[in-house]
């Protein structure tokens, strides 16, 4: 009940941005509920079940391309938001079945060279998805700030469905068998858990947010090209994010999201030639000095009352 | 004829596939870490060699071993400073590290040599070499067998010398290992930077044949994914046959499908693979 009501509450909060918030701030505000989305659903594969997936990416271009493309042909935009996250379930489910037999390193890259793969297909249709040349996307006939609210409210709006579905998932039998496969999946297998339909359930999961972010963001920005939607730290940032605010959590990944995005803004405005720098200096000290991420600080500060969830 | 002409080409290229994979593949079979860095270690190997023939005329074939030295000591201080803290992790978390290593080393060498494209433009070319019905360019071939010879030399000294079976012993058991006296770190240390040294000296090699730019880092680190799940893990051979058969597949698969498609093939090669025969071609089973 607790965790319902702080999320009920950031969400409310966040909801007001718009009344004291410039156009500025929304932007950011926008960016920080895309990175929680792919934080919390990057946690679902690699938070909950321990699966190391680069994916994302793959997922974010798919959903891009898929409302892309379609809205080319004369969709409208909720019809090519739709189908987004529905074709990246689909995907994932596909390549799921196909790639989740593997383990640790051999998962990792598989699911590393999708991206890249995909990435070389689009590039070689000039004439279906735009090739190198990239996409444009109708803009809305609505003024600038209506847009800016407009594209806020839809990015907020998916990371609370996302966020609802992480608290349900965490709590139900799926959460649990995850959790299970991660501590022990050939223990997990023999007490009857079929492990590879719960796996290629979570695959998918970690899929379909992913790929609605990935329209609505082609919506927003109404202007995609492959190096910018199949970009590898579309999949490296959400582990990031989610090793920053705790693995496995449910707030963790909207933490993370958050701090991940503030120091990008500073590194931004600073040092621009060096923000991958940055970024991976961030990670180093991450993981050698902050494994259980920032929240950890938080209980190490705190006299424990009950051990955490 | 052609059909000769492009194994030819193929083979020729499939021997540096195997010389930037083998290094990867030591890395990875015994320290079990993906080292992300692989390819940016490859681009410096090559800056190395550039600057090496730019300003004080060594030519590429001998800078090899410069870069392969510097790439050495990068590595080792690398390993016995940073990654060696967390190598006993999970594979999300010394893969992520070596990511954000690479992150900060291109960005570094972005910085320092900017993304423009360089190339070695050699004073005195070897010219081109017939063998029967086939013509190859003589550099090319040179630095084949150079790189051929080089991967030879790792699995000679991984095989007789006193470091190479401790680092073997280290992979197939790391506990056993250091009871027996093997000083593990230190181990993984000389391997790390063993994969290094390979890297800068494929670099040093490949600095006569493809421009050189840090934006070419990943795309030599996919070769050396695909080579390494093609021959299997952390053997030597392996790596040698995978590359050679990568190398094979592009040069046809270019002539056939154009250029542009050849590596959305060898991916998607990587990818069958590892559905059908996760352990390589020579690789054995069950042996993750």
């Amino acid at each position: 009940m607790r965790t319902w009501l702080v999320l009920f509450v950031i969400v409310l909060l966040l909801a007001m941005l718009p009344l004291v918030g410039d156009n500025y701030l929304l932007r950011l505000a926008t960016t920080v509920c895309m990175y929680a989305v792919l934080a919390q659903s990057w946690n679902f594969i690699g938070g909950l079940a321990g699966y190391p997936s680069f994916a994302t990416a793959a997922f974010f271009g798919i959903g891009a391309y898929t409302s892309a493309i379609m809205q080319n042909y004369g969709a409208p935009i909720v019809l090519g938001w739709g189908s987004a996250g529905l074709v990246a379930m689909i995907f994932a489910a596909f390549i799921g079945g196909a790639i989740l037999h593997l383990r640790g390193h051999y998962f990792a890259i598989a699911s590393l060279v999708l991206a890249e793969m995909l990435r070389e297909i689009i590039n070689g249709m000039p004439d279906f998805a735009g090739g190198g040349k990239g996409l444009n996307l109708p803009i809305l006939p609505i003024s600038v700030t209506a847009q800016a609210q407009f594209f806020f409210y839809a990015m907020l709006g998916l990371a609370l469905v996302c966020t609802a579905t992480a608290i349900v998932i965490h709590r139900s039998k799926l959460g649990f068998s995850l959790r299970c496969i991660q501590q022990n999946e050939d223990a997990a297998n023999i007490l009857g858990l079929n492990t590879y339909a719960y796996k290629t359930a979570a695959f998918s999961l970690s899929a379909v947010f992913v790929g609605f972010a990935g329209a609505i963001y082609a919506s927003w920005v109404s202007y995609i090209e492959p190096p910018d939607v199949f970009d590898v730290l579309i999949s490296v940032k959400p582990m990031v994010m989610v090793l920053l605010g705790g693995l496995g959590t449910i707030f963790g990944p909207a933490l993370g999201a958050l701090i991940l995005l503030a120091f990008e803004e500073v590194v931004w405005r600073n040092f621009l030639t060096l923000h991958a720098a940055a970024l991976g200096l961030i990670i180093v000290v991450l993981i050698l000095f902050l494994p259980n991420g920032v929240l950890s600080l938080w209980n190490d500060w705190l006299p424990r009352k009950k051990p955490a969830r | 004829m052609i059909y000769l002409q492009i194994a030819a080409n193929g083979l020729v290229l499939g021997g540096l596939y195997a010389c930037i994979a083998v290094g990867f593949s030591l890395v990875w079979g015994v320290l079990n870490v993906i080292n992300i860095l692989h390819g940016s270690f490859i681009v410096l190997g090559s800056y190395v060699a550039l600057f090496a023939y730019s300003y004080l005329g060594i030519h590429p074939f001998i800078s090899t071993v410069i870069a392969g030295a510097v790439l050495y000591a990068l590595g080792y201080a690398l390993q016995a400073g940073i990654i060696n803290r967390v190598v006993m992790a999970p594979v999300l978390i010394t893969l992520t590290l070596t990511f954000g290593l690479d992150l900060i080393l291109n960005n570094a060498m972005l910085a320092a040599f900017t993304a423009d494209y360089q190339a070695v433009n050699l004073a005195h070319p070897l010219g081109v070499v017939q063998l029967g019905p086939v013509f190859l360019p003589g550099d090319r071939l040179a630095a084949m067998v150079l790189a051929l010879l080089l991967t030879m030399l790792l699995y000679r000294l991984l095989r007789d010398s006193r470091i190479g079976r401790a680092i073997v012993a280290v992979r197939m058991d790391r506990d056993a290992a250091a009871l027996m006296g093997v000083e593990v770190p230190r181990i993984n240390a000389i391997t790390f930077a063993a994969g290094a040294f390979m890297a800068g000296a494929a670099g040093a090699l490949l600095s006569i044949i493809f421009p050189i730019s840090p934006l070419n880092g990943p795309l030599f680190l996919g070769k050396a994914f695909v080579v390494c799940v093609l021959g299997g893990l952390g053997s030597v051979p392996g790596a040698m046959l995978g590359g050679l058969v990568l190398g094979v597949v592009e040069s046809f698969s270019s002539y056939w499908f154009g250029p542009e498609h050849a590596v959305t093939l060898s991916f998607a090669l990587l990818l069958v693979l590892l559905f059908v025969r996760p352990s390589g071609l020579m690789g054995r089973r069950g042996y993750e």
